[in-house]
């Protein structure tokens, strides 16, 4: 079985940060000592950011030094999607079309890290513009598993998870539009969550899907996890999604246990997943069962429906996302006689083949002519989907589910076939179209030793009893 | 083909039966202090690129927050053109150009805020408003180096992106709209109604009002013909010669047989013709979808009820307010005139301070132009003026005079005036001796007048006239004249 020696938590960085007990500064070379040591193998980052990371560090210590307190993330190195602005910093997306962009302007959740005292440390790779579940669509590069570099990470944030995984921060931030987040968490080993659409502000989140992307946590803790959440979430005026009411307390529900929760188990969850993965979730039905929950039978009809007008609905929406890369006022531009020229010419050169086929799949279903019978019917089934969850969250408090029906597979396996890769997201999905929340917690290995990762659903913003049973599979865990 | 030049007459007249219909599609941009989507300032005539964000420029990550007091300007655009306003929401309308930032604009589709409404022309012919919907403007490109500031040929292309996410209303009319005079009149009207619910500065000069008209021709009882959509209007008066070009234009290829292609057509105002811009073929697809950035506006009705309750009195009312108060002899023309310069409420507080109204009308019409809403004459001055041509102790002439000094000064007694230039009346006893001298010293005309002649009389009046050094009241002259007539046969 691969293993990884542990690694520092959040909290216990944090805790020793704000007390004194260590400088910002020394938690912080010794994850970037990890870089040095682990980064060429594992390729987490586009962009390590040392020396301004170093810098914070510092400021940091000062301002403890002076009786500060920086807030809950004092002094823990984060890593960041970087599909998330940074103001001055390259934003690349992974992507040659935004090469040499550097915004103007910090997202929103980098924003609310950074003021709670987290030290960002790099930005991770990530699948072209968010669009992959390998981080093999990268334009710089895979990234490796850190529990098998022969493995992918997952993805879109296989960065982000990767980073995490190898120890270069105990935290780190990625996009969730279809499973972006819990898919490379339960590759990796680790928690990844995916909040009710609107808890966490999109401002500064460069649009893959709009309606569909969340931003969410990876961390080695349950616990971490809700600490980071809490951060991350509330009302923010820029973003006109985001839900404006105060976020939940989730660090303080963690204890709680799942006495006389009711957890559903879809029994017309589409088939497809491995009996390795299979049996993890099943060892996670007994341990809730055993913990005092009671085991409902649910069914979610347009589940399976989930993958189809997700196709439809993410390319449509990144078809008009992604027409702003036209080289008229930031990123590649390659000359040509004429504008319409050197637009097309540009986006041909600086996109990659899978953003390319989203982009022609979502214009297709956009087309006069064509919106009824594509994305007018998707956005049908997206109702669909979200009127079989709610019946079902009528009987249970949560749903649980594979979080990806493989555990990690090899570079290359899933070939040229982008439907075979596309399946990856089968259970994940559907949750994004609802904007519902979920979440990945590991539980376990299946084959070659490599971790399964549990899916937990949840209505929306019931991130409390999502937490509330994760806490509690972390525990039957240990 | 037959080229046409179109004169400035007000109305063309079609031959042959054939009719024309016109539809208006009017962009004006909303006189908020922001941009529809971001806090940049939305102001006309700054340099390049000042008023401009990452939501402005379509920056990665940057989202739209839409401004509340455009929508309420929209909402009061919407009632004032007796629209309901509805729950809406906005698309992304997406295609390529230089200067639309995100290569999409966000606007409203099949969910426009205002829908079903009309304007009434001042002859009182309802035009039908289908819409009045939100939508954010582009930004401005100029292109050098190519002929006629056309892209085509250009050598290369600045844009400026401060009018980008300017807040406009398109408010389309419906093809009710049957002569060029009609959509003349109705964009002074809607002009008229936007400066009076301070929506816009509407500015056709300078871009804050655009105007878009669908002309299409067809034979009397025949359905509609194909439309063709005149782009580049920047005045009232091009709209009409516009209109009239193109509508000749039609009827000359329908008579000689040949097909009207719908296409959209620039005005061009230096060789006062239209020429094709595109054809249908050519046109994008947009791709509309609900834009996922924004959420649903739904007006409460009590938001709706507090717009409502808030609209000033509009031009049309003002009107028949203002004809009302003048009775039978209001003056159409000084009506429209006074109440688009914003004048009415003084004529009336003439009327209050004990004035005619009728006589306050066209003097302020005549003499006010340069006024405003505020003049200076006081109104109760001016009450006073009427008051002297009202007894007769004015005469019109003398009252022009009077007026004029009252202007120039701002104000002041029109008795004291008139007594200082020796404007002292002249009463009918004193007439009568200079009417019989007059009749006594012209005996041919007076023989002339009585047998039939009546432009003899001008002779009789114009010595009187004389004799009082233009003091005598010519209607006063006139009776005496008429009874002497009388008298006479």
């Amino acid at each position: 079985m691969p293993s990884l020696p542990s690694f520092p938590t959040v909290l216990n960085t944090a805790a020793a940060v704000r007390s004194g007990t260590r400088s910002a500064l020394d938690v912080l070379d010794e994850h970037l000592a990890r870089v040095t040591e682990c980064e060429t193998e594992i390729h987490a980052f586009n962009l390590v950011l040392a020396d301004e990371a170093r810098a914070a560090a510092a400021a940091l210590d000062a301002r403890i030094a002076a009786g500060d307190d920086p807030g809950p993330l004092a002094g823990v190195p984060i890593a960041l999607k970087d599909n998330m602005c940074t103001q001055g910093i390259p934003t690349t997306c992974s992507s040659r079309i935004l090469e040499g962009w550097r915004p103007p302007y910090t997202a929103t959740a980098v924003d609310k890290v950074v003021a709670a005292g987290a030290i960002p440390i790099g930005k991770t790779n990530l699948d072209e513009f968010a669009m992959g579940s390998s981080t093999e669509n990268s334009a710089f590069g895979p990234t490796r598993n850190p529990l098998d570099p022969s493995r992918v990470p997952g993805g879109s944030s296989g960065g982000s998870a990767a980073a995490v995984a190898a120890g270069f921060a105990p935290v780190s931030l990625g996009s969730d539009t279809g499973g972006s987040i819990r898919q490379p968490a339960a590759l990796c080993g680790l928690v990844g969550v995916k909040p009710t659409y609107g808890l966490v502000s999109r401002y500064g989140l460069i649009a893959f899907a709009s309606s569909l992307d969340q931003i969410g946590p990876f961390t080695h803790t349950v616990a971490d996890s809700a600490a980071v959440l809490e951060v991350l979430a509330g009302h923010d005026p820029m973003d006109s999604t985001s839900i404006p009411q105060p976020p939940p307390s989730l660090t303080s529900v963690l204890d709680r246990g799942v006495d006389g929760l009711r957890i559903g188990r879809i029994t017309d969850l589409p088939a497809g997943a491995d009996a390795d993965v299979t049996a993890r979730v099943e060892a996670a039905f007994v341990a809730l069962e055993k913990a005092g929950a009671t085991i409902v039978d649910v069914t979610v009809p347009a589940f399976g429906y989930g993958l189809t007008a997700y196709y439809l609905v993410a390319p449509a929406e990144a078809s008009s996302n992604l027409s702003r890369y036209d080289g008229v006022r930031f990123g590649m531009r390659v000359t040509a006689g004429t504008t319409a020229e050197m637009m097309a010419v540009t986006r041909t050169a600086g996109f990659g083949e899978e953003v390319k086929r989203r982009i022609m799949l979502g214009t297709y279903a956009l087309s006069a002519g064509y919106y009824d019978a594509y994305y007018g019917k998707a956005l049908k089934i997206r109702r669909m989907i979200s009127d079989d969850f709610s019946r079902a969250y009528e009987r249970c408090d949560v749903l649980i589910t594979p979080a990806s029906p493989t555990v990690a597979f090899e570079f290359g396996s899933k070939g040229d076939n982008p439907i075979a890769m596309y399946l990856c997201d089968t259970y994940t999905i559907p949750t994004n179209l609802a904007g519902h929340p979920g979440m990945s917690v590991p539980y376990g290995t299946g084959d070659h030793g490599l971790p399964v990762g549990v899916q937990i659903l949840a209505p929306a913003l019931g991130e409390q009893v999502m937490y509330q049973v994760a806490a509690e599979l972390e525990r039957s865990m240990a | 083909m037959t080229i046409y030049t179109t004169s400035d007459q007000d109305f063309v007249e079609l031959s042959d039966g054939w009719e024309l219909v016109v539809g208006l599609e009017v962009h004006v941009e909303l006189a908020t202090n922001t941009k529809l989507f971001s806090g940049s300032a939305n102001r006309f005539g700054d340099e390049p690129n000042m008023n401009i964000d990452p939501v402005t420029l379509g920056l990665p990550g940057a989202l739209p927050v839409l401004n509340r007091h455009a929508v309420e300007l929209a909402m009061r655009v919407g009632l004032a053109l007796n629209c309901t306003v509805q729950p809406s929401i906005f698309h992304r309308k997406n295609y390529f150009y230089p200067d639309l930032p995100k290569a999409y604009q966000i606007s409203q589709y099949d969910q426009p805020l205002n829908i079903d409404g009309y304007l009434a022309l001042p002859g009182g012919k309802l035009i039908g408003i289908e819409r009045a919907h939100m939508e954010e403007d582009t930004g401005k490109s100029t292109h050098i180096g190519g002929a006629g500031g056309r892209i085509h040929g250009a050598d290369h292309s600045l844009i400026d992106f401060n009018r980008a996410g300017v807040p406009l209303v398109e408010i389309v009319s419906r093809p009710d709209i049957r002569t060029a005079e009609e959509a003349r009149q109705y964009v002074t009207e809607l002009r008229g109604i936007l400066l009076a619910i301070d929506a816009s500065d509407a500015k056709m000069e300078e871009g804050s009002m655009r105007v878009d008209a669908n002309v299409s021709v067809h034979r009397a009882g025949e359905p509609f013909g194909t439309r063709c959509e005149i782009k580049n209007v920047n005045s009232v008066r091009s709209l009409g010669r516009a209109i009239d070009y193109e509508a000749r234009r039609q009827i000359d290829m329908r008579n000689a047989g040949e097909p009207i292609l719908q296409q959209t057509r620039h005005w061009d105002e230096n060789d006062g013709r239209t020429h094709t811009l595109r054809t249908k073929e050519d046109a994008d697809d947009y791709r509309y979808f609900p834009e996922p950035d924004l959420v649903p506006i739904v007006p409460s009705p009590e938001w709706i009820a507090s717009i409502r309750d808030a609209l000033p009195l509009l031009p049309g009312a003002r009107r028949l307010r203002l004809a009302a108060a003048s009775g039978a002899a209001a003056d159409a023309e000084s009506v429209m005139v006074v109440v688009e310069r914003e004048q009415d409420d003084y004529v009336l507080a003439v009327g209050a301070a004990g004035g005619d109204v009728a006589r306050a009308l066209v003097h302020v019409k005549e003499a006010y132009a340069e006024q405003g809403s505020s003049p200076a004459v006081p109104a109760v001055d001016l009450a006073g003026l009427t008051q002297l041509e009202v007894s007769g102790k004015l005469t019109a002439t003398q009252a022009k005079q009077v007026l004029a000094e009252l202007v120039a000064n701002g104000g002041g007694d029109a008795a004291a005036i008139a007594a200082v230039r020796g404007f002292e009346a002249i009463d009918s006893s004193s007439l009568e001796p200079m009417v019989d001298a007059a009749i006594a010293a012209q005996p041919d005309a007076w023989a002339k007048f009585v047998a039939g002649d009546a432009k003899a009389v001008g002779a009789i009046v114009g010595a009187v006239m004389k004799a009082s050094k233009g003091k005598a009241d010519g209607k006063a002259v006139s009776a005496i004249v008429e009874a002497r007539k009388a008298a006479a046969s």
